[in-house]
């Protein structure tokens, strides 16, 4: 009996050591799964909302959907993973999820110090304030002593504190996890403002009781840059977000929409566009991936505009491009060349 | 002659004895654990330096840079993480303090009341008791919070409660005392009165058959009052009240407190008050009815017998898993986390945690502090155990 | 002789439980003044002014509770995201639970007990086929589980995890070997001080770091290990107990016997500890049960988090009241069931511990 219990102890220590299992990059991974794991909001309107059976949609829904139909070839193969803003830097740091499209902010901390690379920027935004008509508010300046409601755990409880100590005001802070709670909590009455990333104010006025008793507060009061990311220690997962990032806003910039591109690689003389489309060669070589990744990006999810359009551009939301624009409209969405 | 065969049965081999197999078994063991915890770090580590996140405890004199709601201590965004840990701790011990007294009170009431002669309050501390334990408290906590608390009114729609406290759905203020100079004389003079007052009693006790009449009672609270009144005459009452003003937004001064912290300590208070109900049931009718006989007999009227008979031996058999349900309530106030009280957990394991990113530290430490007050209980209920047994001597 | 009326004895009763003395009667006319207070309002809410029928919120239109709300609802509120076509999957599968439970409810089929086991043991991984999916069944992801579902998906795998690794722990503590009890006194105590939101706080975010890179696991499964490991801790006390209330005779009985150490815990010890703390070990299975809606807190839906999700609903605000009532009336049933059961099995004959006693 006590034979058995030995052998028992050995399997369980021996079992210590097997599991090593090799770091795989990214990308083979990925492949060898079959679906992209994509990390986003737990409901975001304009951003990641899920529809109630199962599906999603928003601006960083697509780009995962970009992301994997670069490498996939199928905008549809991406399992979405709905995180609080508690545990979305952690399910990326295990590998939970390949990429986290959170509309989370880049900042110095964040990519030096967690281990992460922001590949770009997707939404140009700042942080606002949102008020009840009835308080007869104009501007932020008078929100001294109020109480203002947040998201718990974000750039956007760092900057408030900031920006009001920095004017010698005071006020009540009241922070939940999840953004439809605050959005409850402001509705309620719980507090006197609500903040945060202008874009969101927007599309959470939507949603309470009665939209147009509330009015956005002109100031922007810091620098949001939302964007997705990935783990540091894989460079080529990098890269081939990177450019899926810059094939987006270059084909708006190239005029290749979802409708036109199939004509446009068969027609087309525009050497950019060739290079693109991979019509004599493959552009997506370096990146590991096959001649048609640029092609079914553009093709299954769309370009930078028509993307924007669809999740934030029309009705309910109606957010203006801004500085979301393409460079040569005043805004700051560049793409560097294909060459 | 042939030598019989020896059957005397021969010393076994060395890996079929009992005390090796023993030894060897518990090395296999130890070595089995500690080989677990040292994959489980070097995984740890290699993973955290693979992804360049910091580790040590650098981040604890670090600018914390967020706000909290509700400090007992001074604290503002430039203090660091470790203030905010301090505060988050404060916060957590207030709720877990008062919870643990508005708990055991309402607990012993109902308790007692299970017992009632008059059937009518008896059913009611059942219903109340197997409605509130059956139910979870988190569900409860939400109850209180969203269902009662937050459809209070607005600020300027306040629920005015005698001119002096505000009620909406932003706190109960309050009229905060100020304690102006002379306060120091005051306390003294209190601490004076206290002794005083505790010496009288102690004497009057040891006065076999004297009646505990109202003229001890009122020499009692005499002795307790008369200095700290002396001094109020001489220096005038020492001490100032902030009442709450509405200014614009909200109403500023007075004390506040927030909706989250009422409905947590009414959650908790209640959740854990119905299982010492229970405890406190079981412990009174552990007491043999042959004492509750005894002391009628000798002319004691029920309640007399319940407190100087009943409950004093009932106490032996409460104790114990009563401090198991005040740990109980400690380790629940954690659940302030899920609305937004600035407690241990929701400060430190939520906010730091996220700011600096460093799970093994932050969670670890938070680990330590709820094992250190588990101990710290465990070693105050086993310290009154040992001294409830000399005692019986 | 006149037979005495029987009226009387209501009011004698009356008498002596309700009016026995001026305090008495006192409290009395408090319960009735609360009985008053409470019980008209609460039936009007609930029933009399309330909203049964329709199908979106204009249909509230009574004072009283809509539970509309609820029945619009319900589908969310008892299988989560799970996708409407593959629902009769989840209800399949827990109906099949009711194979192995049906001999502890009908004592005569109690005779095939190998059978019974290999239904005991058989039942994880069918469940886990049916509500998962592969090998012909579309897969359902877990992040998709959600409402009462989850509940008793994650309080059946803590309870059934936990009635092992207690027994395991126990026996370790009161092991002679000093490492070994040393072992399980830390680990029990460790797993008992901590607060269950901190010990699913660490399976969700500290447990992926442990692991090596590359090896994820979902996070269903890190709350559930996270669970498990809690409940037994508290199952290992409860047990531990049972095993210390075994009279010595029965230990030195066995050992007299010849028995190595597992045959003697196997077939006298444990099953005469077990019997002994059954409301023990019911009390344990019903705090955990309540104790599941704290997975809420670290993002998965469980009962709570689907009504909490629902009362949040732009779309139906206002419905607090309605959806925490519901949710408070399904986990009271569970418990209050539990601890009914719990009750009666304390009276069986054979779960009697004074009996024991007096057989030793």
């Amino acid at each position: 009996m006590r034979v058995r219990l030995f052998a028992l102890l050995l399997l369980l220590s021996c079992g210590a050591v097997v599991g090593l299992a090799q770091a795989a990059s990214t990308l083979e991974a990925v492949k060898q799964r079959g679906h992209l794991r994509c990390g986003v909001s737990q409901g975001l309107p304009g951003f990641s909302t899920p529809d109630g059976s199962g599906g999603w949609t928003g601006l960083d829904v697509d780009f995962c959907r970009a992301v994997a139909a670069a490498v996939l070839g199928d905008a549809d193969k991406v399992r979405f993973a709905a995180l609080s803003a508690k545990e979305r830097f952690t399910a990326l740091q295990s590998g939970e999820v390949d990429l986290l499209a959170r509309n989370t902010t880049w900042t110095l901390s964040r990519d030096a110090e967690l281990g992460f690379h922001f590949v770009g920027v997707l939404f140009y935004d700042g942080q606002g304030f949102m008020v009840p008509k009835e308080l007869g508010v104009t501007s932020v300046a008078e929100l001294d002593g109020a109480t203002i409601c947040s998201n718990a755990g974000t750039t956007t409880e760092l900057n408030l504190a900031d920006w009001f100590r920095a004017r010698g005001m005071d006020y009540q802070p009241v922070v939940f996890e999840k953004s439809d709670e605050v959005a409850a909590a402001y509705d309620a009455g719980r507090c006197d403002a609500y903040t945060t990333d202008r874009a969101s104010l927007y599309a959470q006025r939507n949603k309470l009781k009665n939209p147009d008793a509330h009015v956005i507060l002109p100031e922007l009061i810091s620098k949001e840059p939302l964007g997705p990311l990935v783990r540091r220690g894989d460079d080529q997962w990098f890269s081939i977000v990177k450019w899926t990032l810059y094939v987006l806003i270059g084909a708006e910039e190239l005029g290749l929409t979802s409708a036109n591109v199939e004509e446009q690689r068969q027609r087309s003389r525009h050497p950019e566009v060739q290079r693109l489309l991979s019509v004599n060669g493959n552009s997506g070589q370096g990146l590991g991936l096959g001649p048609d990744w640029a092609y079914n990006i553009i093709r299954q999810v769309g370009n930078y505009g028509e993307l924007y359009q669809r999740n934030l551009g029309r009705a309910p939301l109606g957010i203006e491009r801004g500085l979301n624009a393409l460079y040569t409209d005043g805004g700051l969405m560049y793409a560097p060349p294909f060459r | 002659m042939k030598q019989a065969p020896s059957t005397f049965p021969r010393r076994p081999p060395w890996w079929r004895r009992p005390q090796v197999q023993a030894w060897l078994l518990q090395a296999l063991l130890l070595a089995a654990v500690l080989g677990a915890i040292v994959w489980m770090f070097g995984n740890a580590l290699d993973n955290l330096a693979r992804q360049g996140i910091a580790s040590g405890f650098g981040f604890w004199n670090e600018r914390a840079g967020f706000a909290i709601a509700t400090s007992l201590i001074e604290y503002s965004e430039t203090s660091t993480y470790g203030r905010a840990f301090l505060v988050g701790l404060l916060n957590t011990l207030l709720v877990s303090a008062l919870g643990v007294v508005f708990a055991t009170v309402l607990g012993f009431l109902i308790g007692i009341a299970r017992l009632s002669p008059n059937w009518l309050i008896r059913q009611w501390a059942a219903a109340y008791i197997e409605l509130v334990r059956n139910v979870p408290l988190l569900l409860q906590i939400f109850f209180w919070y969203f269902a009662v608390l937050r459809p209070l009114p607005q600020p300027r729609h306040s629920i005015e409660l005698l001119g002096l406290a505000y009620l909406n759905n932003r706190g109960l203020y309050l009229p905060k005392p100020i304690l102006e100079p002379g306060f120091g004389w005051l306390s003294a003079a209190l601490l004076l009165g206290l002794v005083g007052c505790l010496l009288w009693l102690r004497r009057a006790r040891r006065e076999a058959g004297s009646d505990r009449g109202l003229r001890y009672w009122l020499i009692a609270g005499l002795l307790l009052l008369a200095p700290a009144a002396a001094v109020s005459l001489a220096v005038g009452l020492p001490l100032g009240w902030e009442l709450p003003e509405f200014r614009r937004f909200n109403f500023r001064g007075g004390l506040v407190l927030s909706p989250e912290f009422v409905a947590l300590l009414t959650a908790l208070s209640t959740y854990t008050a119905a299982f010492i109900a229970e405890i406190v049931r079981a412990g009174i009718q552990s007491v043999s009815q042959g004492q509750r006989e005894a002391a009628y007999s000798l002319g004691l009227s029920p309640g007399q017998t319940l407190r100087h008979v009943v409950l004093p031996q009932a106490m032996r058999v409460i104790v114990p898993p009563l401090t198991n349900q005040y740990l109980n309530l400690t380790k629940n106030s954690s659940l302030a986390a899920a609305i937004a009280y600035p407690d241990l957990v929701s400060v430190f394991a939520g906010t730091v945690l996220n700011q600096t990113g460093q799970a093994v530290e932050v969670i670890g430490v938070t680990m330590a502090v709820y094992l250190t007050i588990s101990l710290v209980i465990a070693a105050l209920m086993n310290w009154y155990n040992r001294r409830v047994a000399l005692v019986e001597r | 002789m006149r037979v005495p009326e029987r009226t009387a004895a209501v009011l004698a009763w009356a008498r002596r439980n309700l009016f026995s003395s001026p305090l008495n009667a006192l409290l009395t006319l408090l319960g009735l003044w609360l009985l008053w207070l409470v019980v008209p309002p609460l039936l009007q809410w609930l029933w009399l002014q309330a909203d049964f029928v329709g199908s979106s919120r204009e249909d509230c239109r009574g004072d009283g509770a809509c539970w509309v709300f609820v029945r619009v609802h319900l589908d969310q509120f008892l299988y989560g995201f799970y996708p409407p076509a593959e629902r009769w999957r989840v209800n399949l599968g827990i109906a099949l639970l009711l194979v192995p439970a049906l001999p502890l409810l009908i004592p005569p089929l109690r005779r095939f007990r190998r059978v019974w086991l290999l239904a005991l043991l058989a039942y994880p991984p069918v469940a886990w086929w049916l509500f998962h999916g592969g090998l012909g069944l579309s897969v359902v992801d877990t992040g998709l589980w959600g409402g009462l579902f989850l509940t008793l998906v994650i309080a059946a795998t803590g309870m059934a995890a936990a009635l092992p690794l207690g027994l395991l722990l126990a026996l370790g503590r009161r092991s002679r070997l000093p490492v070994v009890r040393a072992t399980a006194t830390v680990f029990i105590e460790f797993w008992r001080g901590v607060p269950l939101i901190t010990v699913l706080f660490m399976a969700s975010v500290m447990l992926p770091l442990f692991l090596p890179s590359g090896l994820s696991l979902d996070k269903l499964l890190r709350a559930l290990i996270g669970v498990a490991l809690f409940a037994g801790a508290y199952m290992a006390e409860v047990i531990r107990g049972g095993l210390q209330g075994v009279p010595a005779g029965q230990y030195e009985a066995a050992q007299a016997l010849g028995l190595s150490y597992w045959q003697q815990m196997r077939l006298v010890i444990v099953p005469q500890a077990l019997r002994m703390v059954v409301p023990g070990i019911v009390n344990v299975f019903i705090a955990l049960f309540k104790e599941t809606s704290l997975v809420l807190i670290i993002g998965l839906f469980d009962l709570l988090g689907v009504v909490q999700a629902a009362v949040t609903n732009p779309d139906w605000l206002g419905f607090v009241l309605e959806g925490y009532v519901f949710a408070a009336a399904v986990f009271w049933a569970f418990c209050y069931g539990m601890s009914r059961i719990s009750r009666r099995l304390e009276r069986r004959p054979d779960m009697k511990a004074q009996e024991q006693q007096e057989m030793a």
